[in-house]
């Protein structure tokens, strides 16, 4: 008897077609997986599920959740069940809570809204000790704020199961979250599902979690659903050619050209950044935090090197100091045996010698700009400016290099896609052919697909200009295959560095082997998928 | 939040010692020579030199500053160079129907625009929220002394319910006193709630987005109570801002209602001693105003605090 069915769901937004015929079944105490990138229709899957789909939003079909479709339910029944026959946990724990009120009062609210035979504040206590967030360690007088991403995501944990529901649905549970909290909300999300036979929707985008997790899979992809099946099944033998492509995507390997490394090119040296805190008292000086700590290495021309650490490591902080946006407390940071940082503000001599590349391909351009416009930004970095052939001349050829065609040039950001825009910000970085670029998270944002392409297109620059960089990335995957040396960042400090290979199979430091560890991965066969 | 409201405090403090030294400082290059002026333009050279050491106009600036400010913080704002009384009880007089007429304005303007911008963003884009939305860009699209003078049409002159100007004054009575203070209130209220209402919807709109109120209905609450739970006390500090700003306003800026149902506000008195050169008013109920100002932000920040558990803990 299956606890949840959907059949032949089919789901329509203001015209717009979203899903197709989709039909999946969760039995009680399983874990499915539902999969796909980004606009693939797996959210809306969960939020038809809870009757939480947006204004304009149309269903056929059948959502039979323990033998009442709650298709046919009205609102008043379904808040009825939301939140008591079934729960839900979402992507963003930092904002999924209220911040104006204690996480105490946001748990025992919805025991009073549904069972009014309980005390709310000791059953909120009892659920919040179950996802490990005891009153004696967090009190339940503890506002949002006052917690950490994974702290917050076990409140939000905490208030889906606190009436006991049937089914659980995730949508992104770990998305916003570090590998090693990730591992640990995965671990308790798995507990809750094997300890109180709750059947466990779960929706991500991550393969690897899937792998980890799931007991079964549904693969979507354009609202419907390509190809389902229990996980070990499917993970050893995908049919669709979706299917295929997106596990080859997620194992995507680059090969990078030999390059031959010579003199430093960046050379980082005990560099100390300290950060002044809020002042406590009047009359004394503010403290500080150190947001790094005594850290050295060197990138020789040529090299690609990858940066990894968690959320507040200081790798942010770092790669602000070495684009010379900030002064440090103490140390050097040279790029060929100049200063990044001068005389109270950046050095532009050096500047105009190295690049970036951002995490969000939306948010980091001017939406009323043209992409020519966009693309020649660093020039202004430059001593002489290009005269204007020479300039269509540079913008043509940065777009070829990286895949788009030069009529794009006259195109706004809003017309591409995102690993389109992604490309564009490459072509940006690249067309005052830079000594150094920095790529911050530049692949952290796009679907596994797209991901490969970004990764191949950087593989293959590398070969056309030489390139050296240094990538930062949460994602050990990604910087194992595009870098060939690697610095892992702890606490502010670097804690192992080495060839990239080595770190990954022989790493030495244990917070490297925690890191190496809590990373989900798919099984090995897969690798040549 | 101890912590909190001590910073504000000295910011406070801080703030209003600024203001008095700019509100000395303008009113000194000022021109015109109140002793002049009080004796009109035949005096004798030695009848003004007198006027002066009797008013103090002829000590140094400075200490001119120090004896304002030390007699205002004894409640002695020295004495109306026109009327030759102390300028204390003149203002106490306006205060008594100017504080009374903004807080009754501040009420009913929150009286309306609270339940209106509820209302309009429980139900955005269908026809409620288009009627309430309407009405507002009237209200503030319309000057509020053509709302007076409606008011006063329909209500005093037509229904003959209330009187058409004047106050009784307090002595005849709270009932009376509030009475002739409803029309200019309303007509000073309409303007203010219109702001209020729209500002309050759209403080509302921007918090139905969060992910926050997402969770709220996946825990089984309706539109109505994740609003009134989870959104209300989230969208207070734009809310709360616009509030201090209409209180400020409210207190002096009714200069035009003041005089449209003669009522002898702060407002009139602060216009009068303007055209009679009567400097130390000036001065006085400017530095009050000021005070007065910086007093409401100064609850309005705690304010802040009260609603946001973040505020609180930053400082």
């Amino acid at each position: 008897m299956s606890l949840l069915q959907i059949r032949n769901l089919t789901l329509s937004i203001n015209g717009t077609a979203i899903l197709h015929d989709v039909s999946v079944d969760i039995a009680p105490g399983e874990v499915v997986a539902i999969t796909g990138e980004s606009g693939s229709g797996k959210s809306m899957t969960a939020l038809a599920t809870m009757q939480l789909l947006p204004d304009g939003a149309e269903t056929t079909g059948q959502i039979v959740l323990s033998g009442q479709d709650v298709t046919q339910l009205g609102e008043a029944a379904m808040c009825g069940l939301r939140g008591n026959a079934v729960g839900m946990v979402f992507q963003e724990p930092m904002t999924a809570l209220n911040p104006v009120q204690t996480i105490g009062a946001q748990v025992a609210e919805t025991v009073r809204l549904h069972r009014p035979d309980l005390d709310p504040m000791a059953r909120a206590a009892e659920v919040l000790t179950r996802v490990g967030l005891p009153p004696g360690k967090i009190p339940l007088s503890r506002y949002p704020h006052e917690l950490s991403g994974g702290q917050r995501q076990r409140v939000v944990i905490a208030i889906a199961i606190a009436c006991g529901p049937k089914l659980l649905i995730a949508d992104e549970p770990t998305t916003a979250l570090d590998v090693t909290t990730q591992a640990q909300i995965l671990d308790l999300l798995k507990q809750l599902a094997s300890e109180d036979g709750m059947g466990l929707m779960m929706i991500t985008h991550d393969l690897a979690v899937v792998a980890q997790m799931a007991d079964r899979i549904a693969v979507m992809q354009h609202g419907h659903v390509v190809e389902a099946g229990d996980t070990p099944v499917l993970l050893a033998d995908p049919q669709h050619p979706y299917t295929k492509a997106l596990f080859a995507a997620s194992n995507h390997r680059v090969i990078l050209p030999e390059t031959h490394q010579d003199a430093p090119l960046l050379r980082v040296q005990n560099v100390v950044r300290d950060y002044a805190l809020p002042r406590t008292t009047l009359f004394k000086a503010p403290g500080t935090m150190r947001a790094v700590n005594d850290v050295s290495f060197d990138i020789p021309k040529g090299a690609r090197i990858g940066l990894v650490g968690e959320s507040g490591c200081g790798k942010s902080t770092l790669t602000r100091a070495i684009l010379g946006l900030e002064p440090v407390q103490s140390g050097t940071i040279t790029l060929g045996g100049e200063p990044v940082f001068s005389a109270g503000r950046p050095n532009l001599a050096v500047r105009r010698r190295m690049q970036v590349v951002f995490q969000d391909p939306y948010g980091s351009f001017n939406p009323r700009h043209r992409v020519a416009r966009l693309i020649t930004e660093p020039f202004h970095l430059l001593e002489s400016k290009p005269s204007a052939t020479e300039r269509a001349d540079r913008v043509a050829e940065a777009l070829i290099a990286v895949g788009l065609s030069p009529a794009d040039a006259q195109k706004y950001p809003h017309q591409f896609s995102g690993g389109q825009r992604q490309r564009i910000a490459i072509a940006r970085a690249l067309i005052i052919r830079p000594e150094l670029i920095v790529f911050d998270e530049a692949v952290s944002a796009l679907d596994v697909s797209v991901r490969a392409q970004i990764l191949d297109l950087i593989a293959a620059l590398c070969g056309q200009y030489n390139l050296t960089y240094l990538f930062i990335s949460h994602d050990l995957s990604v910087v194992r295959t595009i870098t060939d040396h690697v610095l892992v960042m702890k606490s502010g400090e670097i804690v192992e560095q080495g060839p990239t290979e080595d770190v990954f199979t022989t790493a030495r430091h244990p917070y490297t082997q925690t890191l190496i560890a809590a990373a989900p991965t798919l099984p090995e066969r897969m690798h040549h998928a | 939040m101890l912590r909190y409201t001590l910073k504000r405090l000295l910011s406070l403090l801080i703030s209003l010692a600024i203001a008095s030294l700019v509100i000395f400082a303008v009113i000194e290059v000022a021109p015109g020579d109140p002793a002049s002026f009080m004796l009109g333009m035949n005096a004798q050279e030695d009848t003004l030199a007198a006027l002066r050491a009797e008013l103090g106009l002829d000590q140094s600036k400075f200490q001119r500053y120090l004896t304002w400010v030390t007699g205002m913080m004894q409640g002695d704002f020295g004495t109306s160079y026109q009327y030759r009384t102390p300028v204390a009880g003149m203002i106490a007089d306006r205060l008594w129907v100017s504080l009374p007429l903004a807080l009754y304005a501040l009420l009913l303007s929150t009286a309306i625009a609270f339940p209106a911008g509820i209302y309009a963003a429980a139900r955005r884009g269908k026809p409620g929220d288009m009627g309430v939305m309407g009405a507002t860009q009237l209200g503030v699209a319309i000057p509020n002394f053509w709302f007076a003078m409606m008011l006063v049409l329909i209500f005093a002159i037509n229904l003959r319910w209330f009187s058409a100007g004047g106050f009784t004054g307090w002595d005849k009575g709270v009932f009376a006193a509030l009475k002739s203070l409803t029309l200019p209130a309303i007509a000073l209220a309409l303007p203010q709630a219109a702001i209020l209402a729209r500002v309050m919807r759209s403080a509302l709109l921007d918090v139905l987005g969060e992910d926050f109120m997402r969770t709220a209905r996946a825990k089984g609450l309706s539109r109505g109570q994740a609003l009134r739970r989870h959104g209300l006390r989230n969208a207070m500090i734009p809310v709360l801002t616009i509030l201090g700003l209409q209180f400020s306003f409210l207190l002096a800026g009714g200069i035009i209602i003041e005089q449209v149902f003669y009522l002898p506000g702060l407002g009139r008195l602060i216009f009068q001693s303007i055209s009679a050169r009567d400097l130390i008013v000036v001065e006085s109920v400017t530095m009050l105003l000021v005070f007065a100002v910086i007093m409401v932000n100064f609850a309005v920040d705690l304010a802040y605090a009260a609603v946001d558990p973040r505020l609180r803990a930053r400082t």
